[in-house]
């Protein structure tokens, strides 16, 4: 890539982050080279996209806490349409998101896709690895539609490649395809609103317009700024996996490699936030408050419909899948509430909705990025991904379990990890509604905040059940556990995901204090000034009445209750007796008795059962005749998501009925064919003359 | 040089009546039944076109016209209609030609393609001050009919036929509209033709061991079913 010379200072944070996505191109050719040296390919490419990963991160850091925005031309596009690249706070901010799990994620692949090896030539997911991370930091750095699109396809398209990695089940194959539309209909959805905003951005005709930069200046008509809007966040909504636009998500993710599944769920979805954040507040600027609105109810729906359904998976990497719902749902009610706030003129509340928001997306990335290299780890070691053939794991992988057990708790919204403190943020941001000016938001944004709270108890079972019946209890398979803990690429890239988890769970204020400048640039308020007014140790949002909270003296006392119990427990020796379980005289019990997944969720499954289109079968085999002494007894559960029926099967039902009349049109004969034209000719020689 | 000026008057008869034949053979086409009665009307269409341009090369003093007449002459008069001949015979069609629709049905709607050309060229005719500006309607006309003729044939070789009855009036056309086309399109059209025969004919004799059979209705069969 070949820049334009910035004469006042040799390196800047935009060259880094040029830098590196030039590396991973390079990273991907090489490893393509590097086709006959499997081995080296894995160590060496996995290693320098860290790096490249690390860079990307450093100039994120770097633009974000100087404040500053760079701007580039690149040399390469269409003629006179060249690509603009562009690091405001904003794009520095998801920079050093998708960087820092990349990076984690990166170490991690040097250990995980040496799984593959022997199995399969993992050429392709190297290259196609690159070639996603490439796209996923172009997509935040773009500055004009094209680019942006240019970027959002290579990221499509690379993590299509990728799902379908493991090409020969045909559910992978039906998941890509699944995705591959969903992905094409919402980018053309995102195609058409650039188209709209570039029209009014310099007048039809001129493609002056379709830089960001000139959208910026324009002042649009709000009818055409809502079809834009709406157009635009179709569009990332298909992305994000916004219900009902989420069936490709439970799908896609499941059948990727974990570590694709990882970024894919932790980072790929949150470039839908972006560009959601980057139309409306950036881009449009100006916008009634119903667009918030709707942000948000889609928002509260994704939520509670996401972590409903994950609870009735069994499935540990569909269950982490649905939890993407959940917490993009999560980071919207953030969104649509900073956009509610801010067009009735509440800069302060809007930066708080908006930094909640914004914070949940970092920590979602960091705790789904660990959960899904500690779920890649699990199916490693036991090449196994329904949880009710597992169980017991934490004694064969002491490390993984405890590496989970923290995504579990942050992503369950605990203190002291760090979902905690964003989903206290956005409680926060709900509760503030009754400053609002209209009776209809003041009276119905509490209601949200109460199935946010939901939200975060049915979370919380559902890792529960996720973690107990995988890494506790006892073996619930058929086949005998030879399962083993994860090599040491593996582990440091959870440890440090596990870390970050902590960190920013403890410290919130001063990642508050450095992402501010996103809230001062878009709302116009600052929330340092309120947030960490108390000093670095407690966060206090609006006011120290209001509420507080301090990570570190949480962390304190849990340690000191942890640290007591352990004295109390392991110090004085016999207090640990190992026994055989208690029968209740039975004397037949076995492991499949024991408390599994599926009964875990059985209580909710009846008090939320009309949600989905549950099917169950009792099938008694009786033994001498009689049904009181059952000789085999099978059961059988089917949960289905009801929006396929409801929403996607009358589309699916309308094409083929769309196309079969059209086909109609084709009948094999060359006289009908010449007819068409024939008639077509005539139609226009008399009308068009 | 000797030149004899002819007047305006007589030349435009001249050109009207050589229209008017190319025309007729147009619609003897499409009635014609038997194939070798196509390649010979095929054969006076080439004829009259050639003597057409030629005459008009006179009349509007365009030397280059002369040029393209020799060469409608050798390609459509000798070469195609004798590479049509040997196709026949190879592919050893002795049948008559199938109609889709009957013949009388045929010539009304040629009938009204024909007044539909001369409704749609009368605002060229008003326009234009060249000698041949009558003959637009006729060219256009031929044209229709080439395509009518594709339509109503079943037979593959009658859908060639179709094609360079098309092709003619879309020649006519040129000369009519505008004294013929630069020297080097005309060329290439030419070659092109030429082309086209061949492949044509490859295409038939593929056809034809295929099928057993040069019916296009055949080809319906090649239509994916779902």
């Amino acid at each position: 890539m070949i820049f334009t010379p910035d004469f006042k200072l040799a390196v800047g944070p935009i060259e880094i982050a040029a830098a590196s996505i030039s590396m991973l191109f390079v990273v991907a050719l090489l490893a393509a080279l590097l086709k006959n040296s499997q081995r080296l390919a894995i160590t060496l490419s996995f290693f320098l996209a860290a790096v490249a990963s690390l860079l990307s991160v450093i100039a994120g850091i770097w633009a974000v806490g100087s404040g500053t925005t760079n701007q580039i031309v690149l040399l390469i596009g269409l003629p006179d349409l060249p690509f603009h690249m562009r690091l405001d706070p904003l794009a520095g901010f998801f920079l050093t998101v998708i960087g820092a799990l990349s990076f984690f994620v990166s170490v991690y692949s040097i250990g995980y896709v040496k799984g593959y090896l022997g199995h399969r030539s993992v050429t392709s997911l190297v290259i196609f690895y690159c070639l996603f991370l490439a796209g996923m930091f172009m997509v935040v750095l773009a500055d004009d539609a094209l680019f942006f699109l240019v970027s959002w396809e290579i990221m499509a398209a690379a993590s299509y490649f990728l799902v379908i990695f493991e090409n020969e089940r045909v559910e992978n194959r039906r998941a890509a395809f699944l995705y591959l539309v969903v992905a094409h209909v919402g980018a053309i959805a995102i195609l058409l609103s650039f188209g709209v905003l570039a029209g009014f951005a310099k007048g039809p005709g001129n493609f002056g317009g379709y830089t960001f930069d000139a959208m910026r200046q324009a002042h649009f008509p709000v009818e055409w700024a809502t079809v834009a809007f709406l157009l635009a966040f179709f569009g990332f909504a298909a992305k994000a996996g916004v219900v009902p636009l989420h069936v490709w998500l439970p799908e896609a993710h499941p059948v990727a490699p974990s570590n694709v599944s990882a970024l894919m769920s932790g980072v790929m979805l949150k470039t839908a936030i972006y560009g959601i954040i980057r139309i409306t507040f950036d881009l449009i600027r100006v916008f009634p408050w119903w667009w918030g609105a709707v942000v948000l109810i889609l928002g509260l729906l994704s939520a509670v419909m996401g972590v409903l359904y994950a609870l009735m998976q069994h499935d540990l990497k569909k269950l982490l899948a649905y939890h993407s719902v959940e917490n993009i749902g999560i980071i919207l009610i953030g969104v649509g509430l900073a956009m509610i706030f801010t067009s009735f003129n509440q800069p302060l509340y809007a930066a708080l909705a908006l930094i909640a928001g914004l914070y949940h997306t970092m920590n979602h990335a960091v705790f789904k990025g660990l959960l899904f290299m500690g779920a890649g780890a699990v199916i490693h070691a036991t090449n196994e991904r329904n949880m009710e053939e597992m169980g017991g794991l934490i004694h064969h992988m002491p490390w993984t379990a405890t590496l989970f057990l923290v995504g579990c708790i942050s992503i369950s919204a605990l203190p002291p990890f760090n979902g905690f403190v964003s989903e206290w943020l956005t409680f926060q941001a709900l509760l503030l509604s009754p400053s609002l000016p209209s009776p209809l938001m003041k009276l119905l944004i509490p209601m949200g905040a109460a199935l946010l709270a939901l939200t975060g108890a049915l979370a919380a079972a559902c890792f529960v059940k996720a973690f107990g019946v995988t890494f506790l209890g006892h073996w619930r398979g058929h086949h005998n556990p030879h399962a083993h803990e994860a090599n040491w690429p593996m582990r440091l890239g959870m440890l440090m995901a596990a870390l970050t988890c902590l960190g920013l769970g403890v410290l919130p204020t001063f990642f508050i204090e450095w992402m501010d400048v996103i809230a001062e640039q878009f709302v116009g308020s600052k929330l340092a000034a309120s947030a960490s007014i108390h000093g670095w140790m407690w966060l206090t949002p609006v006011s120290y009445h209001r509420a507080s909270y301090s990570g570190v003296i949480v962390l304190l006392g849990i340690l000191i209750v942890i640290s007591a119990v352990y004295l109390f427990l392991h110090v004085k020796p016999g207090a640990i007796r190992r026994v055989p379980i208690w029968d209740c005289g039975f004397e037949k019990i076995n492991q499949r008795m024991q408390y599994n997944a599926t009964s875990f969720a059985m209580p909710i499954r009846r008090i939320f059962g009309f949600l989905f289109n549950v099917r169950e079968e009792v099938n008694v085999v009786p033994h001498a005749g009689h049904k009181a002494f059952p000789k085999r007894l099978n059961y059988r559960l089917r949960i289905r998501d009801r929006l396929w029926n409801w929403i996607y099967k009358p589309i699916v039902g309308i094409s083929f009925w769309v196309s079969r009349k059209v086909g109609k049109l084709q009948q094999g004969r060359i006289q009908i064919y010449l007819l068409y034209s024939f008639i077509t000719i005539i139609i226009l020689l008399i009308f068009v003359r | 040089m000797f030149k004899f000026y002819m007047p305006v008057n007589v030349a435009s008869h001249i050109i009207s009546f050589l229209a008017a034949l190319v025309l007729l053979t147009a619609f003897g086409m499409l009635v014609q039944k038997r194939i070798y009665g196509l390649i010979r009307l095929f054969t006076w269409q080439g004829l009259f076109l050639s003597l057409n341009t030629a005459f008009v090369g006179y009349v509007a003093n365009k030397h280059h016209l002369y040029i393209s007449a020799l060469l409608t002459l050798s390609l459509k008069v000798i070469l195609l209609p004798y590479i049509l001949h040997i196709l026949i015979q190879r592919l050893k069609i002795r049948k008559e030609v199938e109609t889709i629709v009957n013949v009388p049905m045929t010539m009304l709607i040629g009938i009204a393609l024909v007044i539909l050309s001369y409704h749609l060229t009368a605002p060229i005719r008003e326009l234009s001050n060249l000698t041949t500006r009558s003959t637009l309607a006729v060219a256009l006309a031929t044209v229709m009919l080439g395509l009518l003729m594709m339509i109503t044939r079943k037979h593959a070789v009658t859908e060639i036929m179709g094609f360079l009855a098309m092709e003619n009036g879309l020649f006519f056309a040129a000369t009519s509209a505008t004294y013929g086309m630069p020297l080097v399109v005309e060329f290439g059209v030419a070659f092109d033709l030429l082309m086209a025969a061949f492949i044509f004919g490859i295409f038939f004799f593929q056809i034809n061991t295929a099928f057993d059979s040069l019916s296009v209705e055949q080809m319906a069969r090649l239509k994916e079913d779902d």
